[in-house]
């Protein structure tokens, strides 16, 4: 017995080992935060029109279908790295994408669409960033997937990528849509 | 030489520390910016995520002290604004956690660990103790030990 408490000490550096280095392997981000929001109601605001002839986004409008909420900013490097993946999605019909524009100048946040193109159905805009703090953003781009109830169902921090998109979102979207149906 | 060291050093001793808060954020009054001041300690900025937002210029570190000086104004109690921000960004979002039954490990563990250690340094100090007390008055030898004894010192002789 006395001869195994000797062993107590290297069992506890394990333990605390494990626990640092599993988040290495398996590539976890520890900067990332989990939503407090999922499966929460989506935040109700009122977020007026980006542009003439696209609608803007109020309250029940993130109801009746699935879809992908992307807060992005013309003055964000991450979300011009990110936009090629929303253009895809877009072109592909796979999910409807809603976008907030997040403290832009309205201006430069038409520009931007103008140049990269526009994959949103609709745009809202956060001109204060006051609805961003209420749906819990804290860096653009941020993805939420938000449930035909319009509830938060998956937060997605930093740029999309092909592979959480095939490995996460997506696969969400159909979950969700089945459970619907 | 002597004064403008001696200057140098006077002046060195009215300086402040920068601060992240810009003076249009302030509050008209004083007690209720001190309020706001000691509350905007307590709450991390999620961007740098190792400071408060009194201390980030982050950009979404000035919309949330803009944010709780208007609840303040509005007459809210501290409380009431720390809940407001942990419904929207967790518990993260405090600087110091809550204890709650997710937080028992983090807030008494190293009180555990010590009275674990305190236990340990009893028991060992307890068995020295009993140690040092067969120490003093060993087992006599027993007649074998005692022939054998003889045998090898007689042996000694004989070689020497």
């Amino acid at each position: 017995m006395s001869r195994l408490l000797y062993l107590l000490p290297l069992l506890i550096f394990a333990v605390i080992a494990g626990y640092f280095t599993i988040p290495i392997l398996t590539k976890k981000d520890p900067r990332l935060l989990p939503s407090v929001l999922i499966d929460k109601p989506a935040p109700g605001h009122d977020l007026p029109a980006l542009l003439q002839d696209k609608p803007g986004l109020g309250p029940e409008d993130l109801k009746g279908e699935v879809k992908l909420v992307n807060f992005f900013a013309s003055w964000c490097g991450p979300c011009r790295a990110e936009h090629p993946i929303l253009m895809r999605l877009a072109a592909e019909g796979a999910v409807p994408l809603v976008g907030i524009n997040y403290k832009d100048r309205p201006e430069a946040a038409i520009g931007w669409l103008r140049e990269l193109g526009d994959p949103f159905g609709r745009i809202g805009t956060d001109s204060d960033g006051r609805a961003a703090i209420d749906w819990g953003v804290y860096g653009v781009p941020e993805t939420y997937l938000v449930d035909a109830a319009g509830h938060i169902r998956y937060r997605h921090v930093g740029p999309l990528t092909g592979q959480a998109l095939n490995d996460t979102l997506l696969p969400m979207v159909e979950q969700l849509r089945a459970g619907k149906g | 030489m002597m004064r403008n060291l001696f200057l140098g050093l006077l002046l060195a001793c009215f300086t402040l520390p920068a601060l992240a808060v810009e003076p249009a954020e302030m509050l008209k009054d004083p007690a209720l910016e001190a309020r706001a001041r000691e509350l905007s300690k307590e709450i991390r900025c999620l961007v740098c995520q190792n400071q408060s937002i009194d201390d980030s210029n982050a950009g979404l570190a000035k919309d949330l002290r803009v944010l709780l000086r208007e609840r303040l104004v509005a007459g809210d109690r501290d409380a009431e604004i720390k809940e407001f921000l942990v419904e929207r960004y967790g518990d993260f979002v405090l600087l110091k956690p809550p204890v709650k039954a997710s937080t028992y490990v983090l807030w008494y563990g190293p009180l555990g660990v010590g009275v674990l250690g305190a236990i340990g340094v009893a028991v060992f100090l307890l068995r020295r103790r009993g140690g040092d007390a067969e120490s003093v008055t060993p087992a006599p030898l027993s007649d074998e030990e005692e022939r054998r004894i003889a045998a090898l010192l007689d042996e000694q002789d004989r070689k020497a």
